[in-house]
């Protein structure tokens, strides 16, 4: 599922990132806050009153803030993590 | 330049950085820029145990030697030596916060590389701790290469520590270390990652204060009026708190009045003294209790780390109008002043987003225009209570301060569909852990600003004054004219001229008048007025008995006290904001268009407030 389908405070795990969903330097700086495939991902907070907000989440011991088009390129899986 | 050994401090955003370099440097702070670009240069003198001084520079925080906006540029630049009008560091302090290892060991590795001495900051210990994670600085230390200390900026120790580390880089007891071939992002992260494991001794599941606080704070409903309350909160005691060291102010002015009334014979220089220099500067001085008091709350939610989170609140309006979420931060910022707002525009990467920004950063309220605002408020609104404590002098701020922003988010939406059109902007933030601010660096902060404010009272406005007191006292009228010395001055004349084209949106001849020397700087609209009516008091009038407030009360009809501050809302009078705007826009394009459609909208604003309180009856 994606990122903005994940229920909030479900641990889960980076499965696939559409880098080429988002533009160089998104993700770069996506890549610089530790988002990768394996990194674990948590959804803490939906901004907004209408829900179109951007999404706050855990990555690693980090909490940062995208908008939806950006987590909506992130694919997520909950479950335990795989060995890599 | 200073020819001083030179340490730069480095690392990633919201490491601790700034509270670091305040500690080690403490007021012994210069700010500047690099030539060419308009990124701050933040440097110190700091002291080796030998006495030696040494020059300690905190470069802008990034999370890697890879930019993507221009202060990220010049802390690359710096630490490869390639920034124009700085030398290579002798040194590298690189900064890592102790409970974000992982991430903010991938940049310290880079650096590392690089080959300059360096020694490694563990900072925000307590930080660490309080979450429940032990570190092993000795680990570290042994797996990075470099000697690491473990820091919080508030305690002396781990200072003490950072500064010994540095001796033994400056007396050539440690070797210089060969650069190494960088790493891949990839590898970097991986190295990162597994250092970061070994140097964690234990790690236990604590409640974390910030998830906590987080529920309430970025609650789309709580949250929300959690932020519109600390901002209601923020307004209030601008007035509240203010009024008893505003009181000492107005006290010592007034002494200083009448003891060069006293000591001066009548005549020019008595005039100049009294009517130029003390009423005009005195009456903006006294503003510098209401500036410092926004300056405070606005220090706090940064250094508290809630601005990101008022940022994340707002970023659904501010994405509906077409804004970078990022676009908050300058914006808020731009409630003290548009200047340090507009650069800090810097760091919204794409180009449309961050010149719509920067057009709209004057229409938030700064601090320059509280002393105008104040001093209509205090005149005209009563300083009635509207029920819970809540005062309407205060209430009228807050909704003269909300005209604004809502001002400012359909100027962005109309720019947006129109001259900066392009593809909306994003948000991608990292929200920093909440944390209690070191009261030093508070008020090392407002002393900062203090300092700013009074420098211009000094320079700018009293210059202002003097020139608009001139403009008032020449020609002099003669004795037996049927004409008021203003209307006979030259000052007077041009007003008269100007006044044409403003008397239809219900402004008189003096605030015509005090309108052309408010180009310098907003708030010299206030000096101008109380040189004005003290210059144009009755003889038989007791000059000094009489505040500014009750002048105007006397000389304008309530409609025409609502449009001036109308007019203020928008007010494109401001050089600075002008010249910076030019400078970040590089030409004379944007700040054009900039001050053509303030002027439009604060013509048009006050109109329609004048005209329809004439029509109200007021």
């Amino acid at each position: 599922m994606r990122l903005t389908e994940l229920p909030l405070r479900q641990p889960a795990y980076v499965d696939l990132i559409d880098w080429d969903a988002l533009t160089a330097s998104d993700g770069q700086r996506l890549r610089e806050f530790g988002l990768c495939e394996g990194a674990s991902v948590e959804a803490l907070h939906h901004g907004g009153l209408l829900g179109r907000g951007p999404i706050a989440c855990k990555v690693g011991r980090m909490t940062i803030a995208m908008r939806r088009n950006h987590a909506a390129a992130i694919i997520v899986r909950t479950g335990p993590a795989d060995a890599a | 330049m200073s020819s001083l050994p030179l340490v730069a401090l480095v690392g990633n955003p919201n490491a601790g950085k700034s509270a670091l370099f305040n500690a080690l440097t403490g007021a012994r702070q210069k700010l500047g820029n690099y030539p060419g670009v308009t990124v701050e240069r933040k440097a110190g003198r700091l002291s080796l145990s030998d006495g030696r001084p040494l020059e300690l520079v905190d470069l802008p925080g990034t999370y890697s030697l890879n930019p993507t906006s221009p202060d990220e540029q010049v802390t690359r630049d710096v630490v490869l030596g390639k920034q124009h009008g700085e030398r290579l560091p002798d040194a590298l302090v690189v900064v890592v916060d102790a409970s974000n290892l992982d991430n903010h060991l991938r940049f310290a590795l880079e650096l590392i590389a690089l080959g300059l001495p360096t020694v490694v900051a563990l900072n925000m210990v307590d930080l660490a701790t309080r979450d429940g994670l032990e570190l092993d600085a000795n680990i570290l230390s042994r797996e990075l290469g470099v000697p690491v200390i473990s820091t919080v900026a508030v305690r002396k120790r781990g200072l003490d520590h950072l500064r010994t580390e540095l001796d033994a880089l400056f007396d050539g007891s440690v070797k210089a270390r060969p650069s190494a071939a960088p790493l891949g992002f990839d590898a970097l992260r991986s190295e990162a990652r597994r250092i970061a494991r070994a140097a964690v001794v234990r790690e236990t599941p604590s409640r974390r204060l910030t998830a906590a606080v987080d529920r309430v704070a970025l609650h789309p409903v709580a949250g929300l009026l959690l932020l519109l309350a600390l901002l209601f909160i923020m307004f209030q005691a601008v007035y509240a708190w203010s009024e008893a060291p505003i009181a000492m102010i107005e006290g010592l002015a007034e002494a200083a009045s009448s003891a060069a009334s006293d000591a001066l014979p009548d005549g020019l220089l008595r005039s100049f003294l009294v009517d130029g220099v003390i009423n005009g500067v005195g009456s903006v001085v006294v503003f510098l209790p209401q500036i410092l008091i926004l300056f405070f709350f606005i220090l706090m939610l940064e250094a508290t780390g809630y601005m990101v989170r008022a940022a994340f609140l707002m970023d659904g309006l501010m994405a509906r109008v077409g804004l970078s979420g990022r676009a908050f931060i300058p914006l808020l910022s731009s409630f003290a002043c548009a200047v340090p707002g507009i650069m800090a525009t810097r760091t919204i990467s794409d180009p449309k987003d961050r010149l719509t920004t920067i057009l709209i950063a004057p229409l938030m309220t700064c601090s320059a225009r509280l002393p105008v605002y104040a001093v209509i408020i205090g005149a005209f609104i009563p300083a009635r209570n509207v029920g819970l404590g809540i005062g309407l002098q205060g209430l009228v701020l807050f909704c003269l301060y909300i005209a604004g922003i809502i001002g400012a988010m359909l100027v962005a939406l109309v720019l947006r569909l129109t001259v900066t059109k392009g593809a909306s902007g994003g948000f991608l933030m990292e929200m920093p852990k909440y944390q209690w601010p070191r009261p030093q660096d508070i008020v090392l902060g407002l002393w900062q600003r203090a300092i700013i404010f009074l420098k211009r009272a000094g320079t700018i406005i009293f210059a202002s004054t003097v020139i608009l007191w001139l403009l008032l006292s020449f020609p002099k009228a003669p004795e037996d004219s049927a004409v008021s010395q203003v209307n006979y001055s030259v000052a007077g004349r041009i007003a008269n001229g100007l006044n044409v084209v403003l008397e239809p949106i219900g402004f008189n001849r003096d605030i015509s008048l005090a309108l052309i020397p408010a180009m310098a700087a907003r708030e010299v609209a206030v000096s101008a007025l109380a040189t004005v009516y003290s210059l144009d008091a009755d003889e038989d009038e007791a000059k000094l008995e009489r505040s500014l407030g009750d002048r105007l009360k006397d000389n304008w009809p309530l409609p025409t006290a609502l449009a001036f501050l109308a007019w203020f809302v928008f007010a494109p009078q401001c050089i600075s904001t002008i010249a910076v705007t030019k400078r970040e826009t590089n030409g004379w394009r944007w700040p054009l268009f900039m001050i053509g459609y303030l002027f439009a909208l604060a013509y048009a604003a006050a109109g329609l407030t004048y005209w329809t309180a004439t029509a109200a009856g007021l």
